[in-house]
């Protein structure tokens, strides 16, 4: 049995989850995305990765960027290295995609916000 | 002559409080409206806050900061609203006249049938707190060192302790060990966190960050740049206990140790401040002691949470256009209004003050607890008669509660509405 804190919205239930055989039991959350989070922490723990890349001609230095999706948790350390090779130009819509396929996780990296052309 | 226009709304604060506040009262028929921003864009804090988490109660979806920012920037660029960036309100008035000054239009002087402010807050930085040490560069607030990294692409250093266990700074520790420096230690001075559970889970946990609770800083060492810092252990009172230093070799220190509604206009205009929360006492109206003048988000009292500081600027943008759209000189506001008393257990309770009439229908009850319950009850008397109790199993000073007093719930004609916590035996 694994105790954890569900991160799914800030509530943070405290739950306990177990695997009985085949099926998960999941108790102390009170909703079902918690469940599901609390099963997925165990199989296969991932999360969304937001961070900046260089952006030229807009009227900051950094544009805020995020994984569309979120990506396995061990692969973050390499998806933050991959990130930081990117520079784009101005003007930048928000939601457009950065960096297509992310080390073949198949989530893209998208803007998080507009930047205008300066 | 100073140049004077006239706005029928004028909004201070282009955050998430004053766009929520600016956008609910055009939809609500307010026709001449202003935004006021001294920052070079709207969106406010939240432009720096790039990480995820924002939106969950308000969309029903995972946004980053600038996301949560752009909804509303785009709903306020429909129209009907207008803009002044790169603007400072100099002068705020009783009588709803500002003076307000940019670099473009020099200064200016705005006559508003209605004001609501949204100034926010800002973080309380070591002056506040009295470090003992040496004043080298490397000591910085977490809103800072988020923005050189974020917004304008400064790595702020290599190795990092971080005091206060607040949500900045717990986020920040994430950032800056991503960013690829070393965050050794979250110092937090009380035997609890101040920050949400999931942030200590997915920001500390994660990537094995020390969180050492009772400690705080005693000794800065450096003379041009940071060098390290002492930790020390607390006792229940607070007070360091001699032998329990430890030196840690660092080049930065960041400092997450509270956030300060920023009120030096709301004074100017002579509203009524809440020693607890730092911000004007307001009704379930938003409407602060001065009548025409609404407050909502960070100003009134610091939120956990940006939904909530929408929901709430909402409720002041259809209060202040109500008013404006009645028409009806300003009036004084009813004489017998419900105070609610912050009771046993009880920090601050939001609203201050409920209108007779306010409290014949629903009204959300904000609050904070002064520490950890694990289990426990909050009880609500209207007048020393109980009227609601609820359990919850986990309370924390930082997880704002949130309580509703349905419609008919609170007797006609009570004077006060005291809530206090009643820990299980």
């Amino acid at each position: 049995m694994k105790e954890m804190v569900c991160i799914v919205c800030p509530k943070g239930c405290h739950m306990k989850v177990e695997r009985n055989q085949e099926e998960w039991i999941v108790t102390g959350n009170s909703c079902n995305r918690g469940k599901l989070y609390a099963i997925e922490e165990q199989r296969n723990p991932s999360r969304v990765v937001p961070t900046t890349v260089a952006v030229s001609h807009g009227m900051h230095p950094r544009l805020p960027v995020k994984t569309a999706r979120p990506i396995p948790k061990q692969l973050i350390r390499r998806a933050m290295e991959e990130i930081s090779k990117v520079e784009v130009d101005a003007p930048i819509e928000q939601g457009q995609v950065i960096i297509e396929n992310l080390l073949g996780t198949g989530v893209d990296v998208v803007a998080s916000r507009r930047m205008n052309r300066v | 002559m100073r140049k004077v226009i006239h706005y029928e709304l004028v909004v201070i604060g282009g955050g998430p409080g004053g766009l929520a506040a600016a956008v609910e009262a055009r939809e609500s028929g307010v026709k001449s409206i202003a935004v006021i921003e001294r920052d070079t864009e709207l969106g406010g804090i939240l432009q720096q806050c790039i990480h995820n988490g924002f939106g969950l109660t308000e969309f029903k979806e995972e946004l980053t900061g600038p996301e949560y920012a752009e909804r509303f920037i785009r709903e306020l660029e429909r129209g009907g609203i207008d803009v002044m960036l790169n603007t400072m309100v100099m002068e705020l008035h009783h009588d709803r006249r500002l003076v307000v000054t940019s670099a473009e239009k020099g200064i200016t002087e705005i006559h508003a049938g209605a004001v609501i402010l949204a100034m926010g807050c800002r973080e309380r930085t070591r002056g506040a707190i009295a470090i003992p040490g040496t004043r080298p560069a490397g000591v910085m607030t977490a809103g800072t060192a988020q923005r050189y990294i974020n917004v304008e692409g400064y790595r702020v250093g290599e190795r990092v302790v971080i005091l206060g266990s607040g949500d900045i700074g717990l986020i920040m520790a994430r950032r800056l060990t991503l960013e690829g420096a070393k965050v050794l230690a979250v110092a937090e001075v009380m035997p609890f966190s101040g920050g949400l559970m999931r942030n200590i889970v997915q920001c500390l946990e994660d990537y094995e960050i020390p969180l050492l609770l009772s400690h705080t800083v005693t000794d800065i060492i450096g003379r041009d740049r940071v060098e390290g810092v002492v930790l020390q252990q607390v006792d229940e009172k607070l007070n360091p206990i001699p032998g329990t230093e430890k030196r840690y070799e660092c080049d930065t220190l960041l400092l997450s140790v509270g956030l300060i509604p920023e009120n030096e206009l709301s004074r100017m205009a002579g509203i009524q401040i809440d020693p607890m929360t730092r911000g004007p006492r307001v009704n379930e109206q938003m409407e602060t002691s001065v009548p025409g003048i609404f407050a909502c988000g960070n100003v009134v009292h610091v939120h956990d949470l940006v939904d909530f500081v929408t929901e709430e600027s909402r409720c002041a943008g259809r209060a202040a256009a109500q008013k404006v759209l009645a028409k009806a000189e300003v009036a004084d506001p009813p004489k017998i209004e419900i105070q609610t008393i912050a009771g046993t257990g009880i920090g601050y309770v939001m609203p201050q003050r409920i209108t007779q009439a306010g409290a014949a229908d629903r009204v959300t009850l904000m609050m904070r607890v002064k520490k950890v319950y694990k289990g426990a009850e909050i009880s609500v008397s209207a007048d020393d008669r109980e009227i609601l109790r609820k359990p919850f199993g986990h309370l924390a000073p930082g997880e704002m509660v949130r309580l509703d007093l349905s419609s008919g719930l609170v007797p006609s004609g009570s004077r006060t509405i005291g809530i206090e916590v009643i820990e299980k035996q």
